[in-house]
C-alpha cells in the first residue's frame, strides 16, 4: 500500500491544457474527469427531463392526441435509458466517486487514470449515438427493458443503436467499477485503515462489485438479442424456439442489481453530508459497512421480483419474495443510522440538508412500496402498473437525484472555492420536494384502480389524477430554473468560500477549495476519525 | 425523564391510530369482484398499515429532529459525540426482520388462499396437458375438485387484441362472457410478443407469453362488465389493448353461449 505517483503520470498533467479547457480535453485529473461527468450527465438529465414532459403533457389527456403512438412509446425508451444510463449511474458513481474516493483514501488520483478518462469518454458519443437513433428510423421503442419479442419486431436500427449504446455505457460503468476497487483497495495512504474510511469508500466498494459482477451478464444479453436481431438467431424469438423467459432472467440479472449501482453510491454520500451539517458523528459506523455489504449480497439475489407474472415456478417465487423483502433489514438499518445522526446534533438547515432529508422521507416511502411489491400476491395485481412507476421514481428520484443535488450544494465549495445562493437553494429544493410528491405519489392510487404503464391512452376516469400528477412534472422542470440561475451566479459572483466552509473532518476538505492538481501540496493527511465530531472541533474558519 | 416517557407513549400511539384509521377508512382499491379480491385486500390492508406507522413515524422523527436539533444563531461547537449504541442497533435489525418474516409469511398464506401455491393443471379435455409444459398462473382450486364444472376458455393475444376461444361451443368471442360464481379456467398464448392479461376487479394478472402457454384460473363473484387489459408494452397500440369482461347470470350466459354456439363464428 503505497501512494503511488507515477512521475511519468505527472509530466502528462503538466501538458494538459489549463483553465476551462482542460474539461473538453483526455484530462487524465479524477477531480477534471469527476466535473466532466457531472455536467455531461446533467445535460443528458435535461435531455431525459424533456422527454418526462412530453409524456407528461401526452398523459395530460386520455386520448393519444399530443405525439404519434410510436413516438410516444420512443420517448420513454430514452427517457428510461438516458436517465439511468446517462444521469443517474454515471453521476452517482462516476462523478462523485472519481472526485472525491482519491481524497478519501489519501491518494493523489485514481489507480488507473487512463482506464478513469477512456470510461469518460465512452459515455458522450454513446450518449448522443442514442438521441441520434431517433433521426435515422426512429429511437428504439420496446421501453428500457427491450423485453423480446417486441424488441426484435420493432425497427431494426433504432434498437441496435439502443444495445450498442447501452454496451459502451456498460463498458463504461464496468472500467470504473474495476478502477474504484483497486483505488480503494490499493492505493490507501500508508496508516488508514478499511474501518477508517469514509462511508462513501464503502458505498462505492460495494456498488463496485455489483458492477463487475453483474454488467458482464448485460452485455452478454444484449449480444445475443442483437445476434436475434441483425442474424435472425433464436436466442430469444419464439419462432425459432427461443425463450423470452431467459431474457427476463438475464436482463433483470444486471438490472435489479442496477437498482442498488444507482442507490448504494447515494447511500453513502448521505452518509457523508449529515454528520458534516449536524455536527454529529455518523451513528453506528460499523454496522453501516456490514448494512452496505449485506445489499450487495441480497441484492444479487432478487431479481425474478421483477417477474411474478412472467413464466416463473411458485417455489421461485417464494424465496425471491423472502429475499427480497429481507433487502429492508438493512436498508432499514441505515435510516435509522441517520435519523439518530440527526438526533441531538446542531443542525444546520441548508440546503444540503434539506435535500438529505427529503431523501429519507421520500426513499422511506419508495421502500415501504418496495416491500409491498416483493410480495407475490400483491405484486401480481400491481405489477406494470403506474404503482410500480410511482415506486422505482420514489427510489430513484426522490432517493437518488435528491442526494445529487444535496451532493452538489455539499461539494459545490470544494470544487470550485465559491458558496451556492442558499435562498434560491431552498427554494429549489421546495419547489422539487413539492412537485415531485404531486407528480409521484397520486400514481400510487392509478396504479391500483387500473391504469398500466406504458400507455399514451388511458380510461377518461383517470384524468383528473393524471392531470395533478403532469402538473407536479411540470413545478419538477420548474425547480431546475433556481438550480441553474444558482449554478451560474455563483460561480461568477458567488461568496468565496474558504477551504473549508461547513468545518467538516472528512479528508477533502483538508485541502484548498479548489484543490492543487495532485490534491494536497505535502504529504495527504492521516485522517482516522473522518466523523469525528465533537471530539476535536475544527479550528479552521 | 418520565414526563419524556409518556409524551412518546403518547406520539406512538397517536400515529398507531391514525394509521389504523386511514388503513381502515381509506379505500385505495376498486371493486371486489372475484374470490381473489376479497383475498388480496386483507393483505393490502395490512400492508398500508404497517407501512403508515413506519413512514409517519419516520417522517416524524425527521422533522421533529430538524426542528429540535436546529443550530441556534448563537450557538457554537458540534453535537454530542456519539458514535453508536449497540442495543439500540440490535433492537432495530430484529424488530424489522421479523416484521418482514411475518409479513412473508402471512403474504405466502394469502397466496396459498390464492391457489397460487397449487400445482399447475390445466383441466382441459380437449388438450392433452401432460405432454405440455404450463409456466405460471394461479390455480384457485384444487385439482380434485370436479373439473367438469370449470368454464374452459382458451385466450390468444395479439397486437393488438384478445381473442376469446370457448371450445364446448367451437366459437370465438371477442368479449370475455363468463358466468357468476363459477370457477374459470384459461390457457392463454400469445401470437406475436409478450401480452398481459389484467382485471383490475379481480387482482389478478398473467402475463400471455408467445411459445409458452400460461393458466389462469379465476372465479368471478359479481355480475358486471369489467375491461381486461393489456399490461406488457406491446407495441404502438398498447395502450389501446383492452377488452372486456362480462359477468353475468348463470341463464343470461347460458343464452349468450347458445346465441353464439349456433352461429358458430362471431368475431
Amino acid at each position: 500500500m503505497t501512494i503511488s505517483i507515477d512521475p511519468q503520470q505527472t509530466n502528462n498533467e503538466s501538458l494538459q491544457p489549463k483553465g476551462w479547457l482542460r474539461y473538453f480535453s483526455f484530462s487524465l485529473d479524477h477531480k477534471v474527469i469527476g466535473i466532466q461527468y457531472l455536467v455531461c450527465g446533467f445535460l443528458f438529465y435535461l435531455i431525459g427531463g424533456t422527454l418526462a414532459s412530453a409524456i407528461r403533457i401526452e398523459l395530460a389527456s386520455p386520448m393519444s392526441d399530443f405525439m404519434p403512438r410510436d413516438v410516444y412509446n420512443q420517448v420513454l425508451t430514452l427517457h428510461g435509458t438516458i436517465m439511468i444510463f446517462l444521469w443517474i449511474v454515471p453521476v452517482v458513481n462516476g462523478a462523485f466517486g472519481n472526485y472525491l474516493i482519491p481524497f478519501y483514501v489519501g491518494a493523489r488520483d485514481m489507480a488507473f487514470p487512463r482506464l478513469n478518462a477512456v470510461a469518460f469518454w465512452l459515455i458522450p458519443p454513446s450518449g448522443l449515438m442514442l438521441v441520434a437513433s431517433y433521426f435515422v428510423e426512429g429511437a428504439a421503442q420496446a421501453g428500457w427493458t427491450a423485453y423480446p419479442p417486441l424488441s426484435i419486431t420493432t425497427p431494426q436500427s433504432g434498437q441496435i443503436i439502443w444495445i450498442l449504446s447501452v454496451l459502451l455505457l456498460g463498458g463504461s460503468s464496468i472500467f470504473g467499477g474495476i478502477n474504484f476497487i483497486a483505488t480503494i483497495i490499493k492505493l490507501r495512504r500508508p496508516g488508514l485503515k478499511l474501518m477508517q474510511l469514509p462511508m462513501y469508500c464503502w458505498a462505492m466498494l460495494g456498488t463496485s462489485l455489483l458492477v463487475v459482477l453483474s454488467t458482464p451478464v448485460l452485455a452478454g444479453t444484449l449480444i445475443l438479442l442483437s445476434f436475434d436481431i441483425i442474424a435472425n438467431t433464436g436466442f430469444f424469438n419464439p419462432i425459432l424456439g427461443g425463450n423470452v423467459v431467459v431474457y427476463q432472467h438475464l436482463f433483470w440479472f444486471y438490472s435489479h442489481p442496477a437498482v442498488y449501482i444507482m442507490v448504494l453510491p447515494a447511500f453513502g454520500l448521505v452518509s457523508e453530508i449529515l454528520p458534516v451539517h449536524s455536527r454529529k458523528p455518523l451513528f453506528g459506523y460499523t454496522t453501516m459497512v456490514f448494512s452496505i455489504m449485506g445489499i450487495v449480497v441480497l441484492g444479487l439475489v432478487v431479481w425474478a421480483h421483477h417477474m411474478f407474472t412472467s413464466g416463473t415456478p411458485p417455489w421461485m417465487r417464494l424465496f425471491f419474495t423472502i429475499a427480497t423483502a429481507f433487502i429492508a433489514v438493512p436498508t432499514g438499518i441505515k435510516f435509522f443510522n441517520w435519523v439518530a445522526t440527526l438526533w441531538g446534533g446542531k443542525i444546520s438547515i441548508n440546503s444540503a440538508m434539506l435535500f438529505s432529508c427529503g431523501f429519507i422521507i421520500n426513499f422511506v416511502f419508495g421502500g415501504i412500496t418496495g416491500v409491498a411489491l416483493a410480495q407475490v400476491p400483491f405484486d401480481i395485481h400491481v405489477h406494470d402498473t403506474y404503482f410500480v412507476v410511482a415506486h422505482f421514481h420514489y427510489i430513484v428520484y426522490g432517493g437518488t437525484v435528491f442526494i445529487i443535488f444535496s451532493s452538489i450544494y455539499h461539494w459545490f465549495p470544494k470544487v470550485t472555492g465559491k458558496m451556492l445562493n442558499e435562498k434560491l437553494g431552498i427554494l429549489h429544493f421546495v419547489i422539487t420536494f413539492i412537485g415531485f410528491n404531486l407528480c409521484f405519489a397520486p400514481q400510487h392510487w392509478l396504479g391500483l384502480n387500473g391504469m398500466p404503464r406504458r400507455v399514451a391512452e388511458y380510461d377518461p376516469q383517470f384524468q383528473f389524477v393524471n392531470q395533478i400528477s403532469s402538473l407536479g412534472a411540470l413545478l419538477m422542470a420548474i425547480s431546475t430554473i433556481p438550480f441553474l440561475i444558482n449554478i451560474f451566479l455563483s460561480v461568477r459572483i458567488g461568496k468565496d468560500s474558504g477551504d473549508n466552509p461547513w468545518n467538516a473532518l472528512t479528508p477533502e476538505w483538508l485541502t484548498s477549495s479548489p484543490p492543487p492538481v495532485e490534491n494536497w501540496e505535502g504529504e495527504a493527511p492521516l485522517v482516522e476519525e473522518p466523523y469525528g465530531y465533537g471530539k476535536q472541533f475544527s479550528e479552521q474558519k | 425523564m418520565l414526563n419524556k416517557n409518556i409524551y412518546l407513549i403518547l406520539i406512538i400511539s397517536l400515529v398507531f391510530a391514525i394509521s389504523f384509521w386511514i388503513g381502515f377508512n381509506i379505500n385505495l382499491l376498486p371493486a371486489e369482484a372475484s374470490i381473489n379480491a376479497p383475498i388480496y385486500d386483507e393483505l393490502f390492508k395490512i400492508l398500508f398499515i404497517i407501512g403508515l406507522i413506519i413512514f409517519i413515524g419516520m417522517t416524524l422523527a425527521v422533522v421533529y429532529s430538524l426542528f429540535k436539533f436546529r443550530k441556534r444563531n448563537d450557538q457554537i461547537g458540534d453535537g454530542i459525540a456519539l458514535e453508536g449504541n449497540l442495543s439500540l442497533e440490535i433492537v432495530w435489525t430484529i424488530i424489522p426482520s421479523i416484521i418482514v418474516l411475518l409479513i412473508g409469511l402471512y403474504s405466502y398464506n394469502i397466496y396459498d388462499r390464492m391457489g397460487g401455491m397449487k400445482e399447475l393443471n390445466h383441466n382441459h379435455e380437449m388438450m392433452s396437458s401432460s405432454t405440455e409444459k404450463i409456466w405460471a398462473g394461479i390455480s384457485q382450486t384444487s385439482d380434485n375438485e370436479i373439473s367438469k364444472n370449470n368454464l374452459s376458455i382458451e385466450v390468444s393475444a395479439m397486437q393488438f387484441a384478445f381473442l376469446f376461444n370457448y371450445p364446448k361451443g367451437k366459437f370465438i368471442s371477442g368479449e370475455l362472457h363468463v358466468p357468476v360464481d363459477q370457477k374459470v379456467s384459461m390457457k392463454m398464448e400469445s401470437k406475436d410478443v409478450i401480452h398481459a392479461f389484467w382485471v383490475p376487479e379481480f387482482r389478478i394478472k398473467q402475463d400471455i407469453i408467445p411459445g409458452q402457454p400460461t393458466v389462469l384460473n379465476f372465479t368471478p363473484t359479481k355480475v358486471g362488465k369489467y375491461p381486461i387489459i393489456c399490461a406488457e408494452l406491446c407495441g404502438p397500440y398498447h395502450g389501446g389493448m383492452r377488452a372486456s369482461i362480462i359477468v353475468e347470470e348463470e341463464s343470461d350466459y347460458n343464452d349468450w353461449f347458445n346465441n353464439n354456439k349456433k352461429t358458430e363464428v362471431n368475431l
